[in-house]
C-alpha cells in the first residue's frame, strides 16, 4: 500500500513522485510503457520563461527555472543554460517583444538589429532585433525523467519509490466515492491518493474515474539534421510568431521557427502546431515548411542535412494552462496533466506543488487557475 | 520542381525486381519512371562497373535495363526520401538528386507505386568490429563488383547464410588470400550444406570446387568474436560455438580484412511511411505483406524483391514481372497477355527456398556473450554496450526508449545497421522501421520540396 500512486511515468509524473518521496509518501509510479515512452520522449526539452504571457503559467515557469537548476546538481542529466534568444523580422514586433519582455518582469536583454551577430553569428542579416532571456535552457528531457526517478528511489530511502512499468490502469479502486487505488493489467495497486499524470492521455485516466477532463492532442514534428562538427547556434533562437502560435486556439496548421543546437552536434528544428488526433503520419508540407522557416533564420542550414523527424502530441487543454490540484468531483484523485508544449519546462514546479497538497502544506503558488474542475464550470 | 504529369507507375529501385516490374509496365505501354540512387541500375546483386564482367544473369539483367531505357524514364543518382499518398489516391515520391548547383528536390506524381527497394546487410557487433578493415559481408561483395581491388589481401569470411559462399569464392577469385570461411551455424559442414537440401546443389558443388580449388577452408559453427589491431585490422579472434553461438574455444587468425554478414534486413522504410501492413519473417525481419499480385494493404502500392521476403535475385525478378502484371492488369486490363501462371509456380518454389533459409539460418543469442561493455552497439552514435545496459537500468522497457535514453540508432544511418542488435538486447523481436525522412535531405532541398501552397492553412490574423 502506497501512500501516493502516480500514473505517468513521463517527465511530469517522475517529477511528481520525485516530491512526493521527497516529502517523506511512499510513492509507486505506473506506466503502461517505458520511462519517458509519451510526450516526454518527444519533445525538444525546452525549460522556457519566455514565451509565457504574464500570468499564472509565467509564475509557474520562473519557480520551475529555479528548481531545474537545483535537482541538476544531483546529476544524471545536464541543465544546458543556453539562453533564448527571439528575434523579430520587423521594427513592429521588435517594439511587441520589448513590451512583452517588460510586461513579464524577468530577466532579459533588448537586443537591437546591428548587435544580434554578436549574439548568434550566423543569423541572416535582415532581422530588426530581438530580445534575450537568459533564463531559458534546455535539458534531454528522457534523461531528465529517468534521472529524476533514479533520485527520487536512491535518495530517501529503500522502497520510498517504486516503479511498475509495462503495467497498464484499466480503472480505480474505490472505497465509497473516494478513490483508493487503481486496477490494472496486473492486478490492483492500492493507494490513499492517486495522481493523473498522463499527459496527452490524462483525459482517459479521468474518464476511467467518471470525471471529464478536456485534454486534446495538439501535434509536432521535429526535424533533426545530421551532426555538426562545429556548434553553428548557440542559443534557443525563434521567432516571435512562435509565442502568438503557442497561445493560438486554431485547429489548423500553424509553424514557426524553433532552432537550437544540442550537445550531439544535431540542430534541432520545430516547431509546429495542429489538432489532428493521434495521427502520426507523416507530412511532407510541414517539414519541409519547417526547413524554410529554418534556412530563413539561417541560411547556412541550406547545405546541412536533415537525417530525421519525429513527431508527438502535445496535451492542450482549451485555455493552454495545465491541470494541477486535486479533483473535487473524485475524493482521492489529483491531475497533474495538459501542460501543453512546457512539460519538461513546468514539471519540477507541478511536482512540487502537488506534493505540498498532498501533504497538507500550503502550495507556494496558487494553484485556483490550474483547478481541474474549470472546464465543466464554465459549460455549466 | 513539381512535374505536371502523373505517372501510371513510379518504381524506386533499380535491381532486378524493380527493373523486371518496370519493363513489363512499360512494354504493355503505361507511362513508368524508375528511380535508383544508384550511378547504374543492378542494385546489390547486379551492382556492376561501367565495364561489367561476366556473371550469372548480368546480361539477361543488362538487356532488360536497355530495353527500360527505350521505353521508360530512368532517374540514376535519385534518392527517394518519402512516399505520401494524397486525398486522391495518387502516390507523390519525393527525391532529391545533385547535379553543379548542388542537391534540388525531385517530386514525381503516379497513380501506382512499386516499392523494390532490396535489402542490406544485417551485421552484429563484436569487440573491434568498428575497426577499418572490417566490412559487411555485400560490402566486400559491393566492392568487388564495383571494380575495386582487392587482390592480395588476407581475407576472412564469417557470419552465417548462404551469401557468405559467393563473397568468399568472389574474393578468392579476385585474388585475395581468403584465410576461411567462418558459418556460425550448421554443424554439418559443407558436403551437407543446407543448400543442397534446398535443391541448389548444382550451385553449391559450385562454390565448393571453388573454395576447394582456392583452399579456402570452410568451418561451421566457428564465427569471428573479435577484431584486433591499432588502427586497422591486424588480426581476429575465431571462436568454436556450442548451438547457441557461445564461445567454447578460440585461436588468433592474423588477416587484414575481415568481410562479416548474418543475414539482411529488408528495406520497408517507404512502405511503413505509407501505412503498408507488415509481417514478421521466422528470422524476426519485418517485411511488407502482399497477395497474390504482390499488392500491399495500401490500394496503389506493390512491392516485390526482398522488400516482402528475402530470397535472392531470381525470385525478385519474378516477383518484378508479377508485380508489373498486376500493374497493368489495373492500369489497362485490355493489355495484359497470357497467364500468371508460371511466375506463381516459380514464386512458390522461391518462397520455400527464402523460409528454408531462414530455418536453416537462425541467429541464435550466443553472440550476445561476445560482446564487453566498451563494445559499440552503435557505432555512429559511439554508444557502448555499458550505456543500453545503463538505460534498461533506467526505465527503458523496449528498444525504442533504449534508442531514445542511449542514442543507439540516432545517428547518420538511422538504425540501419544496430537496429537488428539493438532489439536483440532490449529483447523484442524488431519492430518495423519509422524512418519518415528515408534517405538525408538537405534543408535547401526539403524547404523546396512541397508546393508553396501545401498545408498552408495559416490566419493571417496570428
Amino acid at each position: 500500500m502506497s501512500d501516493v500512486i502516480v500514473v505517468g511515468a513521463g517527465v511530469v509524473g517522475a517529477a511528481c513522485a520525485y516530491y512526493a518521496a521527497r516529502a517523506g509518501l511512499d510513492v509507486t509510479v505506473v506506466d503502461r510503457g517505458p520511462v519517458a515512452g509519451g510526450t516526454t520522449g518527444s519533445g525538444e526539452g525546452n525549460i522556457l520563461v519566455s514565451d509565457k504571457e504574464p500570468g499564472p503559467e509565467l509564475e509557474l515557469a520562473v519557480l520551475s527555472n529555479g528548481l531545474w537548476r537545483t535537482l541538476a546538481e544531483h546529476g544524471g542529466f545536464e541543465f544546458e543554460a543556453k539562453g533564448g534568444l527571439v528575434v523579430a523580422e520587423t521594427d513592429e514586433i521588435q517594439r511587441q517583444l520589448t513590451d512583452l519582455a517588460a510586461e513579464q518582469g524577468v530577466e532579459h536583454v533588448t537586443v537591437g538589429g546591428a548587435e544580434l551577430r554578436d549574439y548568434e553569428p550566423h543569423l541572416a542579416g535582415d532581422l530588426a532585433g530581438g530580445v534575450l532571456y537568459p533564463q531559458d535552457a534546455q535539458v534531454q528531457p528522457m534523461l531528465a525523467a529517468a534521472a529524476l526517478l533514479r533520485h527520487g528511489a536512491e535518495s530517501f530511502g529503500h522502497g520510498t519509490l517504486r516503479l511498475r512499468l509495462g503495467v497498464t490502469v484499466t480503472g480505480f479502486v474505490r472505497s465509497g466515492d473516494r478513490v483508493t487505488g487503481v486496477r490494472t493489467s496486473q492486478g490492483e495497486i492500492l493507494g490513499d491518493a492517486v495522481v493523473n499524470a498522463a499527459g496527452t492521455w490524462g483525459g482517459e485516466i479521468a474518464a476511467l474515474a467518471g470525471v471529464e477532463l478536456p485534454v486534446l492532442p495538439r501535434r509536432g514534428f521535429i526535424l533533426v539534421t545530421e551532426p555538426l562538427r562545429e556548434p553553428l547556434i548557440r542559443h534557443k533562437v525563434y521567432t516571435a510568431a512562435y509565442v502568438t502560435n503557442v497561445a493560438s486556439d486554431s485547429a489548423g496548421l500553424e509553424t514557426s521557427a524553433v532552432i537550437e543546437g544540442t550537445p550531439a552536434g544535431t540542430v534541432l528544428i520545430g516547431a509546429s502546431r495542429e489538432r489532428v488526433g493521434f495521427d502520426r503520419t507523416t507530412s511532407v508540407p510541414v517539414l519541409s515548411r519547417l526547413a524554410a522557416q529554418a534556412v530563413a533564420l539561417f541560411p547556412a542550414l541550406r547545405e546541412v542535412r536533415a537525417i530525421r523527424s519525429y513527431c508527438g502530441f502535445r496535451p492542450y487543454c482549451p485555455d493552454h494552462l495545465p491541470v494541477i490540484g486535486a479533483d473535487p468531483r473524485v475524493p482521492g484523485l489529483y491531475h497533474a496533466c495538459g501542460h501543453e508544449g512546457a512539460g519538461i519546462g513546468l514539471a519540477p514546479a507541478t511536482g512540487h506543488l502537488l506534493a505540498q497538497l498532498l501533504t497538507g502544506e500550503r502550495p507556494d503558488v496558487d494553484l485556483r487557475p490550474f483547478r481541474p474542475e474549470r472546464f465543466s464550470e464554465e459549460a455549466a | 520542381m513539381t512535374q505536371d504529369l502523373t505517372y501510371d507507375l513510379v518504381v524506386v529501385g533499380g535491381g532486378p525486381a524493380g527493373v523486371a516490374g518496370a519493363l513489363t509496365a512499360a512494354l504493355a505501354g503505361l507511362r513508368v519512371t524508375l528511380l535508383d540512387s544508384g550511378a547504374r541500375l543492378g542494385g546489390q546483386y547486379f551492382r556492376h562497373a561501367a565495364v561489367p564482367r561476366r556473371e550469372p544473369g548480368l546480361d539477361r539483367f543488362l538487356r532488360q535495363v536497355r530495353e527500360l531505357g527505350a521505353r521508360a524514364d530512368v532517374l540514376t543518382r535519385h534518392q527517394v526520401w518519402n512516399v505520401s499518398r494524397e486525398p486522391d489516391g495518387d502516390v507523390t515520391v519525393h527525391a532529391h538528386t545533385r547535379d553543379a548547383s548542388g542537391e534540388r528536390p525531385v517530386t514525381l506524381r503516379a497513380r501506382r507505386l512499386l516499392i523494390a527497394t532490396g535489402a542490406h546487410d544485417r551485421p552484429l557487433p563484436f569487440p573491434g568490429w568498428d575497426l577499418p578493415g572490417v566490412l559487411t559481408a555485400g560490402g566486400a561483395q559491393a566492392l568487388l563488383k564495383g571494380g575495386n581491388v582487392l587482390a592480395g589481401r588476407r581475407v576472412v569470411v564469417s557470419g552465417t547464410g548462404p551469401f557468405l559462399l559467393p563473397v568468399a569464392t568472389g574474393l578468392a577469385g579476385a585474388g585475395a588470400r581468403v584465410l576461411g570461411v567462418y558459418e556460425a551455424g550448421g554443424g554439418l559442414g559443407l558436403a551437407r550444406h543446407p543448400l543442397l537440401a534446398l535443391g541448389k546443389a548444382a550451385e553449391t558443388a559450385g562454390y565448393a570446387a571453388a573454395l576447394v580449388r582456392h583452399r579456402v577452408p570452410y568451418r561451421p559453427r566457428h564465427a569471428v568474436v573479435a577484431a584486433h589491431g591499432e588502427r586497422e585490422v591486424e588480426a581476429v579472434t575465431v571462436a568454436r560455438l556450442d548451438a547457441d553461438w557461445n564461445v567454447l574455444t578460440t585461436s588468433i587468425v592474423a588477416c587484414d580484412t575481415v568481410a562479416v554478414g548474418y543475414g539482411f534486413v529488408p528495406q520497408i522504410e517507404l512502405g511503413t511511411q505509407l501505412g503498408c501492413d507488415t509481417r514478421a519473417e521466422p528470422d524476426g525481419s519485418v517485411v511488407l505483406a502482399v497477395d497474390a499480385a504482390q499488392r500491399t494493404s495500401v490500394p496503389g502500392v506493390w512491392a516485390a524483391g526482398e522488400p516482402t521476403g528475402v530470397a535472392g535475385w531470381a525470385q525478385a525478378e519474378v516477383e518484378g514481372r508479377i508485380a508489373g502484371r498486376a500493374v497493368v492488369a489495373d492500369a489497362r486490363p485490355q493489355a495484359v497477355r497470357g497467364s500468371d501462371g508460371v511466375l506463381l509456380r516459380r514464386r512458390s518454389r522461391g518462397r520455400a527456398f527464402g523460409a528454408a533459409l531462414h530455418e536453416a539460418y537462425p541467429v541464435r543469442p550466443g553472440w550476445q556473450g561476445w560482446l564487453r561493455d566498451d563494445t559499440l552497439v552503435c557505432r555512429c552514435e559511439e554508444v557502448p554496450l555499458a550505456r543500453v545496459r545503463e538505460a534498461q537500468e533506467l526505465g527503458a522497457t523496449d528498444a525504442r526508449s533504449v534508442k531514445l535514453l542511449a542514442r543507439p540508432g540516432m545517428g547518420w544511418c538511422q538504425g540501419r545497421i544496430c537496429g537488428y542488435a539493438v532489439s536483440c538486447l532490449a529483447g523484442e523481436p524488431p519492430a518495423p522501421p519509422r524512418r519518415p525522412i528515408a534517405q538525408p535531405v538537405t534543408l535547401g532541398a526539403l524547404s523546396e520540396a512541397a508546393p508553396p501552397d501545401a498545408g498552408s492553412q495559416d490566419d493571417p490574423a496570428h
